[in-house]
């Protein structure tokens, strides 16, 4: 951050702060509220050729923002400062620089709400739109523009928008338009309805892209719309929800420019009761990657949002092969059961234990012609059989239990098998020599003893096995056995101290101990010191990141191996 | 290096000044309620006895964790200080069908809304889950805490309690 934009943000939250001051109490109430929030991660990192860690001249890199809203009654405002000189490891570089990428006016008052500037919206199941931010991923596709939210009646929401997508610090070439309307059946019929304890509501969106075709040898579609009906039933613990989208003629750099339609299919239905839940999901998406860029890449300007049901795993082992929804088509589901043994019973004990079962499994399109994926002519067209499936793209089985055995004492166990296509899913090349599918076992032992009030300690150990599968390409040119990608299996172990609920410190390693290339059987250490007061949080870190692949918003992208100090604040007010 | 003390030398002057909980209303935002329909974060209230808003998401842990550890105590607190809890989910269409089984499965009689969009989150300036607020009688917002560690929910007790007599609270 150059001094100029330090000392710019600084002045921003000087003013917010003296404002906020006691003796301007009673102003504030006429005058309004002021917020905001801010995080800054900052990293030195250094050179580590054991792990192949290596940041180039930029050793100093950060990711930072800070948000300040004002609100008054029905109008609120806000701006957010961002600035990444140049960013941390593993985000896209285009993110690099400072700037205000987003700024918004919005004023509500009883059935209209109108937004100028920046905003995020989703229809749906998000479909056909989702601008969306996670700001620890770095996803934004802030839209820029207009949103107008319309309630006529009690029960009938309207929402039309136009705008242009953010594209790192500046805007997509690409015009987004669209309408949503929801129809709560049961408050719009309040009067005949208004007792049923079944809820429907009814709902649909239409969104069309603008983008100027300035291709030399192809005739693309300037105009391109998308539309969707959904369902939704609520009765009791019983919840249904379904969409149907449809897609017309889209080439883009994801599909290899194939002029085929897209659809899709989403359903998911559940139940839950006291100490028990069921749930089933189930897709199929076929060529529905929308984006305000036809040559867009990665995660940028992705009109729509394509969901994925799959387990999000919080132990890192469970993690290591993750999935992302497949854009140009995939077909599959995810099933999950919770069961809370009742205390008093023999399994429960005094405190009860809960068990969760979770399946998914996702396959490839049953494509006749040929997909995209191996169209290198272009032939622009395939047709898919939607009584079959095609290659398995991935699974994931896992089972975990949860039991508190004490006041004192409780732990957690859980076991996972997974697959995973790895070439097509990660790397969307047909090549398993360089990217072999892997199976593999996966348990995890996580332990924690309060040994006084505030005070606690968490152990966890992890167990990764996999079996890379060559067969395929089993030997290289030489009559070696080709080992490119194979890190073999993986242990780890944590140690996290929370002496008082203000600080946390945590040690962790992680052990690729049978690394078929015995010179890259190196331990992963690492190390934390974590300060919470409130609403601000401070944590100083430092160790080595293994190199590996992470999935948001649908897309999957390369996180390099890292070494150095890691310092991360934030903080509302 | 330089740069590295210029950046911490903003933050410990921001740090050393932000203060929370001076009292403001809760912020406009539109939720979903579990039945699917609308209302707003403007309407929530509870007859003049304090208030738990308590954002967290399905795949979160330490949220989970945390209201696990409130609701062993829950109906307790509620007899003893009228409090209510609000927790709102921030699960994105990925997840959020799994709200409504999380909440079942747990038996948590926490009052759940969706915050899908994310727009209540945004409005209540929370970076991270858990985040969680104490609003008093009066409808202010008087206190927040990011994040969870084992045992912080007595001191969430202690201050819910301290609301309830009508008396000051400090972090």
């Amino acid at each position: 951050m150059s001094i100029k934009s330090t000392t710019r943000l600084l002045f921003l939250f000087s003013i917010s702060l003296f404002y906020r001051t006691s003796s301007f109490a009673q102003l504030k109430d006429e005058l309004g509220a002021i917020h905001g929030n801010f995080q800054i991660d900052a990293a030195n990192y250094q050179k580590d050729t054991i792990i192949g860690a290596d940041p180039g001249s930029e050793v100093f890199r950060y990711n930072a923002f800070g948000n300040i809203n004002y609100q008054k009654g029905g109008f609120s405002a806000g701006v957010r400062f961002e600035s990444y000189n140049p960013p941390l490891l593993g985000y896209l570089p285009g993110y690099k620089g400072s700037g205000v990428p987003y700024r918004f006016a919005r004023y509500q008052h009883k059935d209209i709400d109108i937004t100028v500037g920046n905003f995020y919206e989703q229809f749906g199941s998000g479909i056909t739109l989702r601008s969306y931010e996670n700001r620890g991923l770095l996803y934004d596709n802030a839209l820029d523009g207009m949103r107008v939210i319309f309630t006529p009646k009690k029960g009938i929401t309207l929402k039309g928008l136009v705008g242009k997508q953010r594209t790192y610090f500046s805007l997509s070439p690409g015009i987004v338009r669209g309408v949503d309307g929801e129809l709560n059946v049961m408050e719009l019929f309040d009067s005949i309805l208004g007792n049923s304890k079944t809820k429907v509501i009814l709902g649909g969106s239409f969104v069309s892209k603008y983008q100027e075709d300035q291709n030399p040898s192809l005739v693309l579609p300037q105009n391109v719309a998308t539309g969707a009906g959904r369902l939704t039933v609520i009765r009791g613990g019983f919840n249904f929800n379904a969409e149907y989208a449809y897609k017309a003629n889209d080439p883009s750099y994801q599909n290899k420019y194939s002029y085929r339609e897209g659809k899709a299919i989403i359903a998911s239905t559940s139940y839950g009761t006291d100490g028990f839940s069921m749930m089933l999901s189930g897709k199929m998406l076929d060529n529905m990657s929308f984006r305000s860029d036809r040559d867009a890449q990665n995660t940028i300007d992705m009109i729509n949002y394509q969901p994925d049901f799959s387990k999000f795993h919080t132990y890192s082992l469970m993690a290591y092969y993750p999935y992302a929804t497949q854009a140009n088509g995939e077909v599959g589901g995810t099933a999950e059961i919770q069961y809370k043994v009742k205390k008093g019973t023999l399994l429960g004990g005094k405190y009860g234990m809960d068990i969760t079962i979770n399946g998914s499994a996702y396959y490839a399109l049953d494509t006749i012609g040929i997909a995209p994926i191996n169209d290198t002519l272009r032939n622009f067209k395939y047709t898919t059989n939607y009584s079959n499936v095609g290659n398995e793209y991935y699974h994931d089985f896992n089972i975990e239990i949860t039991k508190k055995l004490s006041k004192k004492l409780k732990f957690t166990v859980m076991y996972a098998n997974q697959f995973l296509n790895q070439s097509i899913v990660q790397f969307n090349t047909p090549d398993k020599e360089e990217h072999p599918d892997i199976t593999s076992h996966i348990g995890v032992l996580d332990v924690t003893y309060r040994y006084k009030t505030g005070s606690a300690i968490r152990i966890e150990t992890q167990g990764f096995f996999g079996k890379y599968d060559y067969k395929e390409h089993a030997l290289d040119a030489n009559g070696n056995k080709n080992i490119t990608n194979n890190t073999g299996s993986w242990m780890s172990g944590l140690i996290e101290w929370t002496p008082s609920t203000h600080w946390s410190i945590t040690v962790a390693d992680q052990y690729n101990y049978n690394n078929p290339v015995i010179a890259k059987r190196v331990h992963y250490y690492y190390g934390m010191i974590g300060y919470v007061n409130g609403p601000t949080r401070v944590s100083v870190s430092y160790g080595r990141q293994r190199q590996g692949i992470f999935c948001a918003g649908g897309v999957c992208r390369f996180v390099p191996a890292s070494s150095g100090l890691t310092i991360s604040i934030s903080s509302s007010f | 290096m330089k740069k590295l003390l210029i950046l911490s030398s903003a933050i410990i002057l921001s740090l050393s000044a932000f203060t929370t909980g001076d009292g403001d209303k809760i912020p406009s935002a539109s939720v979903k309620k579990l039945d699917g329909s609308s209302t707003n974060s403007n309407t929530f209230k509870n007859d003049g006895k304090p208030m738990i808003i308590s954002f967290w998401a399905t795949w979160c842990k330490p949220c989970k964790k945390e209201l696990d550890a409130i609701n062993e105590e829950y109906a307790e607190l509620v007899k003893e200080t009228g409090v209510k809890l609000i927790a709102i989910s921030i699960d994105d269409a990925r997840s959020s069908g799994k709200v409504v089984t999380d909440v079942k499965v747990k038996g948590w009689t926490y009052e759940v809304y969706i915050d899908e969009n994310q727009d209540f989150k945004r409005a209540m300036n929370v970076n991270n889950v858990p985040h969680t607020f104490l609003v008093d009688g009066n409808g202010n917002i008087v206190w927040s805490h990011n994040s969870y560690a084992e045992g912080d929910e007595e001191k969430l007790f202690e201050n819910v309690r301290k609301l309830a007599k009508g008396e000051k609270l400090s972090h």
